[in-house]
Formats: structure tokens, sequence, C-alpha cells
């Protein structure tokens, strides 16, 4: 990630992580998390659910820090982050 | 000090006011309404006696918040109503449906004048029978009493609570304005020995698996309502037991099944009517509020002259006392109807005679009651021609 | 028919215990703004820490009026326009309860207005959240009161002839007491807008400026979802604080957003209880009285 200035404490500050976890069958596409996710972690799938829509899905080689601002923008209640265990 | 709900004692009052006490004396606490002549004394005395109850009295900016606002405190748990006459009840009718609809215990009366349109605000008619029947839109059973004393606005006010409560759904008391104006004698009694109705709440705790719209053997569904911790659902929309929207014939049919079956089934408890001298009569009048005094007076009369002739007053209006009436025709010569309006209850009647006996209008355009003299012609007519 | 449970192995969404989830998918179309103000408002709710059994939602009528149908609360979901004084009568009735009313632009100021106005009026303590979405979805995209001018509509196939209403001016005249407009994108301040209406004390007021892609912005040239939110968003600017009046919504221009109004009326609760206590003066002296009272209020609040 850019920053235009290097926040004084982002040695000592530890990043929170997060996991995104998609509901698919309740998604319907209108990729609003996939254009408004702040660290580009989201990317539409290739396959499609069950109504026939394709879903994001989290880019592995991409951090999600966990700010939940897919969960807030998904008009669907199909995508949310939960904290990873792993940080 | 302030006054109590139920106003034992002997009155010389109105019936617009009778009215009011009817439904404080029910345990009515909240009123919506909207000024029209003649229901205004309705809403005036609400005004004046609701604060001193404890209830709420609220005037909206039309007769559709009104009955919107009165089905919003009933699901609020608290006993509702409003009055109003023809171009309020008019507006009223969309939300009637909604309470229809939702199962939505409250009371509306209309203290019905001359029309249509703006019409004779001040004077009396009846000319709103079928709408109470059939105003709303879709298909639906629906309960109306017709009063027709201010004796009776108190007693049948009460009725309309008791009846609503029980069977949860909006009744109408179907008054007219000599009714509501006329002042006589109006006996309330002791709070005590007033029968009231509560309506019935679920007995199993709030939880998933609760079904809010599901009937009992009675055909009629407990009432939780908003605040009890059910969590549920409400819609005007077809619905089904959980109260979700059902967009299909089949939900259709079992919410219809459920809307109707419970009037249907339950016509023992609603039908109510009064009978004089039936025995022996071949011509039998058939009224409902003020006509049936008009009717009273001219059977009185007829039996004066030796004429075999009875009197049935309808208390109840709808639904229509099919199987009643239906005997009664096979076994007369005649029934004659007054009504203040061109024909519309008497419609009931020549349905029901199916042919069987003569039926006979004593219509009225409004404006005015019919007089005794006008119903006794027609008996003495129907009688001649019957001979 | 029902659809069969979906994903059950997945763990459960944030919002889920206040969805009825087995109503979800809901009806509303993909990219469509109302999920994301329903996702707010049940941030909302559970954020201003109120007893959910309290809590009671009211529709009208349209797209945002099944709202009410999808949030696991008592709720109601009124005829056409009439979502207002259905709450009247619920709130009158159980003044302990907080009533909130959601519904479309068309069903709370077109067949809605005459209600909105005189709730505003008599300063009931609702709050009323309109999603904004500039046409009649539920039908197939007709003329709102809220279409721009010129906007193309099933109902103005060559552009709309009507000037639109500013409903936040016009909730700021009739008397509410908070009142605020945001875009369906500005989430966190939409979230602090809801919980500050659902927690003030009397008629609050919170427009939210929503993409309904497939009946407006597939008429108005911006056919994809993202595009129509981006551009809301975009062309807003925010000006807390400002005159309704001037927080005009000019797709030429900029879409003004904001706290407008945040100020104190006593309810009509509050009026009620004033007014038949009896012992109240006429009514030249009840203003005194009632401005005593709200001061006495104001200054026991802080």
């Amino acid at each position: 990630m850019k920053y235009w200035r290097k926040p004084l404490d982002l040695e000592t500050t530890p990043l929170a992580r997060g996991r995104v976890l998609v509901v698919k069958d309740r998604c319907k596409g209108c990729e609003f998390c996939v254009n408004y996710c702040a660290r580009g972690v989201l990317g539409m799938s290739k396959h499609f659910n069950r109504k026939g829509y394709h879903y994001p899905e989290a880019d592995p080689a991409r951090i999600c820090v966990n700010c939940r601002f897919c969960e807030a923008i998904c008009p669907e209640f199909a995508i949310f982050s939960v904290e990873d265990p792993q940080t | 000090m302030a006054s109590k709900a139920v106003l034992t004692g002997t009155h010389f009052m109105n019936g617009d006011d009778a009215c009011c006490e009817g439904a404080l004396a029910a345990g009515c606490r909240f009123f919506a309404g909207y000024p029209i002549t003649p229901a205004t004394e309705v809403a005036e005395r609400m005004a004046k006696r609701l604060p001193d109850v404890g209830g709420i009295f609220i005037q909206m900016e039309d007769e559709i918040a009104s009955m919107a606002a009165i089905l919003g405190a009933s699901w609020g748990g608290v006993k509702s109503m409003t009055s109003t006459s023809g171009p309020g009840f008019s507006l009223m009718m969309e939300n009637i449906g909604l309470g229809l609809c939702t199962e939505t215990p409250c009371v509306i009366a209309n203290v019905q004048r001359a029309g249509p349109s703006t019409g004779l605000p001040t004077l009396v008619a009846q000319g709103d029978m079928m709408q109470a029947r059939w105003g709303s839109h879709g298909h639906y059973e629906i309960i109306a009493l017709a009063p027709s004393s201010p004796q009776e606005m108190f007693d049948f006010t009460v009725r309309a609570f008791n009846l609503s409560e029980r069977f949860r759904l909006p009744v109408l008391i179907m008054a007219d304005e000599v009714v509501g104006h006329m002042n006589e004698r109006v006996v309330i009694p002791p709070a005590e020995e007033i029968r009231l109705v509560e309506r019935r709440k679920p007995t199993e705790p709030p939880g998933p698996g609760y079904l809010p719209f599901r009937p009992e053997a009675d055909g009629v569904a407990p009432m939780a309502t908003f605040g009890m911790g059910y969590h549920m659902h409400v819609t005007g929309l077809t619905h089904d037991e959980r109260g979700y929207p059902a967009m299909d014939a089949k939900a259709q049919a079992q919410m219809m099944e459920r809307l109707i079956g419970k009037i249907r089934q339950n016509r023992a408890e609603i039908d109510a009517w009064q009978a004089f001298g039936l025995e022996d009569a071949s011509v039998v009048v058939v009224a409902y509020g003020i006509s049936a005094r008009s009717a009273r007076g001219a059977v009185a009369y007829a039996r004066q002259e030796g004429l075999a002739v009875g009197l049935v007053k309808l208390d109840t209006v709808w639904p229509f006392p099919e199987e009643f009436i239906a005997g009664l025709a096979g076994r007369v010569k005649a029934l004659v109807m007054p009504e203040i309006n061109l024909g519309q209850m008497v419609r009931e009647l020549e349905r029901l005679a199916a042919g069987r006996c003569r039926v006979e209008l004593v219509p009225h355009p409004g404006g005015a009651i019919i007089s005794p003299t006008a119903v006794l012609e027609c008996i003495r007519k129907v009688l001649k021609e019957a001979s | 028919m029902n659809p069969e449970p979906i994903q059950a192995a997945l763990p459960c969404h944030p919002q889920d215990d206040l969805l009825r989830t087995d109503r979800i998918p809901h009806i509303w179309c993909s990219g469509c703004g109302i999920g994301i103000v329903f996702n707010s408002l049940i941030t909302a709710i559970k954020k201003s820490g109120l007893n959910q059994d309290e809590v009671a939602v009211v529709s009208g009528i349209g797209c945002t009026g099944r709202m009410a149908g999808y949030i696991a609360l008592d709720s109601f979901h009124t005829t056409h326009g009439r979502a207002i004084p259905f709450a009247t009568g619920l709130k009158l009735a159980r003044p302990q309860g907080q009533v909130i009313v959601a519904s479309g632009d068309g069903d709370l100021l077109a067949i809605g207005g005459n209600h909105f106005i005189h709730a505003a009026r008599r300063n009931l303590d609702l709050t009323v959240i309109c999603v904004n979405n500039f046409n009649y979805g539920m039908t197939g995209g007709q003329l709102a009161p809220s279409t721009p001018f010129g906007a193309k509509t099933t109902t103005t196939p060559l552009g709309s002839p009507d000037e639109p209403f500013n409903f936040c001016a016009l909730a700021a005249a009739c008397g509410a007491v908070y009142v605020a407009r945001w875009t369906a994108l500005h989430i966190r301040r939409l979230t602090t807008s809801l919980v500050e209406a659902i927690q003030k004390k009397g008629f609050s007021f919170v427009e939210i400026l929503a993409p309904c892609p497939t009946a407006f912005g597939r008429r108005n040239q911006i056919r994809k979802p993202v595009e129509l939110l981006r551009m809301y968003h975009d062309r807003s600017v925010v000006r807390n604080d400002l005159d309704p009046n001037l927080a005009v919504i000019d797709f030429a221009g900029n879409l003004v957003v904001g706290k407008f109004v945040d100020r104190t009326r006593t309810t009509f609760l509050d009026n009620y209880g004033l007014v038949n206590r009896r012992e109240a003066p006429d009514w030249l002296g009840l203003e005194h009285e009632r401005l005593r009272e709200e001061k006495a209020r104001a200054g026991a609040g802080q």
C-alpha cells in the first residue's frame, strides 16, 4: 500500500488482517464490493452461483485489512469479513 | 375530577354521544378521526373524554390517515375506533381492506347521510349499506351492525368492539344521521355488568416456530401485538401463516379460506335480530336502523287493523342472516323492506326469497325518514293483492 | 414456493440475526441501493442500543416498502402511502416503542405527502427514512416526485416536464427536528445519521439517494450499477448545517448532502400531556409554559 506520508507508528502498530467470506448464492453480481475494496482484494469469480450470477472472491495474494466495507456496501448480505486468527 | 370510563346511570343523550360512551365502556382508548357531519359529535366527545381515561384522541389530516392510524393503534395493543360519514367512509375503504387482510380489530362508525358525493350533509340516508359490504376491493366477509336508537348506539358499539376483538376484523356500525342526532334516554349499566371480550393472545412464547396467522379450531388466530417480543411481519399482501408474502394462487386460496371461514363458521355468534309477531304473520316487514322504527310504527298500526303482520329488525346487517330470512320467505306471503335508499338490502331479501314469496321495497331517496304510513300502505297493498 | 435454505455450511452473516434469512435473497435488483440502506439501518438499530422488542419498522408500498418484510423485528407493510399514519397510531398507542418508517420517495412524498407534512408539523416521535431512487421502481420506472426535470421514465418517455421536490427542505419547513441526506455510498455517515435520527426525539427524516439501475439508470444512459452509485457520490458535496432550501439536487451541478437540521421541539405527546393536564393557562400562556418545559428538559439533558 502506498502512503502519501508514512505514519509515525507504522512499524509499531500491527495492521489488522481479515478473511473475506462470501455467501455466494446470495450474490447478484453488482460488483460494488469489488469496486470499493480499498485493498483491491476482491475480483469476480468465473463461476456462476445458483441464481446465475458471477460472485466475488478474494485474491489470496492480496491482504484484507478487515475494514468491513464490503460488508457494509453489499446490498445482498452476501459478503463479510472476519478477523484472521493467524495474525 | 377525572370522569370515569363508564358513565353508569340514566342519561338523555344523542346517538353520537352514546356511541362514544359505548366505545369507552368497551375499553376503547384510541380515536383518530376527521370532522364530518353528522358524525362529528362522536369525535368531539372523544376529544373531551379520552384524555381523562388515559386514552389518546388525535384529529388526523383526513379519513385515510384516520383509518390507518386506528390500525396502527390496534397493533399497538389498544382498542381503537374512528367515526365518519359517507365521503369519509369512501376514503377509508382501502385501509378497511388492509384491516381485513391483516386481521386487525377496530371499529368504524358510519353515521350515514344522503349521497352520492357531498349529497345532503345534514340529512339522513341509508345509502352506504352495500358499500359497507363490498366497498373495499377484493372479496371478503365483514361484520356490520345497524343501531336504531341512541341506546342501541351504546349497546351496539360495545358489541362491535367485542366482535372485532373476537374475530379480529374491522367492525362497522352503520348508523345514520337521525339516530346520531336524536336525543333519547340512554341507560349505561354498571361497568361490571358490561360483558367485554378481549382479543386472544398466543399462549406459546416468542420463537422461530411462531405462526402469527395460524387459526385455532374456531378459525380465528390468536393475536400478538407489537412490543410483545414476537417480531412478526404483518402485510396487506397475500400472506401465509407466518405472515410472509406468498404470491401464488394456493396461498391466496388458503388466506381467503381463513378470512372468510372465520366469519361464516361463527355465524351463530354474529347473527342478531329481533322478531315480533311472526307466529301468525303472512306479511313480515324486515327493517334495520332508523327505518326499523318506521316499520315498528307501521306494524303496530297494521295489527290494530287486524292485519297479520310481523316485524324483523336486523341488528346485524352483515353478514346477512341468510338461513333465517330464507326460512321466513318459505312460510310468508310477502316480505316488505323500508330503507332510505332506492333498493340495497332488499336485494338480499329477493335473493333469499328466490321467488317463493313476494318482496316489496318501500324506498326513500334520502333526506328524511320513511313515514310509518308509507310502510303501512305497502303492507295493505301487499295483503290486498295476496288475498 | 419457498426456496430451500442456502449454503448452510458457511458461517452466518453478521446481520443475519436481524434478517428474515428464510426470505433472503430479497427481491431487489442487482445493484439496487435499497439493500445498502437496509444494511445500514440494521447496523444503526444495533448501534442505537434499543431494546429490539420495542422497535417496529413500518413501510408503505414499493421497492423500499419491502424492507419491513425482511427485518426480523415487529414490522408492518401498509397500503400505498399510509406508513406514516399507521405509524402515528402505533406510536401513540405505545409511546414506549420506537417506530421507524422506511419507504420510498413516491410512497412517502407523492401518495403519502399529506401525511408526511402533518406528522412533521405535529412533531410525532417517528424516524422516517426515505430511499430516493428518483422513480417508481416496483412498477417498472414511472415518474416520481423526485424525478429530475427532463429525466426519462416510462410515463415521461421524452423527459419529465415536472419539477421535483426538495424533500429535505419540505421536511424542515414542516417542522422536522432532524434532517439529513446522504447517498447510498456515504455508508458510515449514513449509519451515524440513522443512529442520531433513531435516538432523536421527534420527527426525524433521513433521505438517501440510491441507485436504481434497472428502471432509472437504464433509461437515463447509466446502466451499470457501479457507475450510477459512483456518479451520485462523485457529484455530491457535503454541506452540514446548510439551510436545506439551498441543499439542491442538481445532476448538472452538485448533489448537496449532509446533516442539515438538528434542533429541539416539543413532540405531539409532550404537548398532548401539557394541554390535557387542565391546570395549564389559556392558549396564549400555554406557549410560554411549553417553552419553559422545553428549557427545563434541555437543562436536564445536559
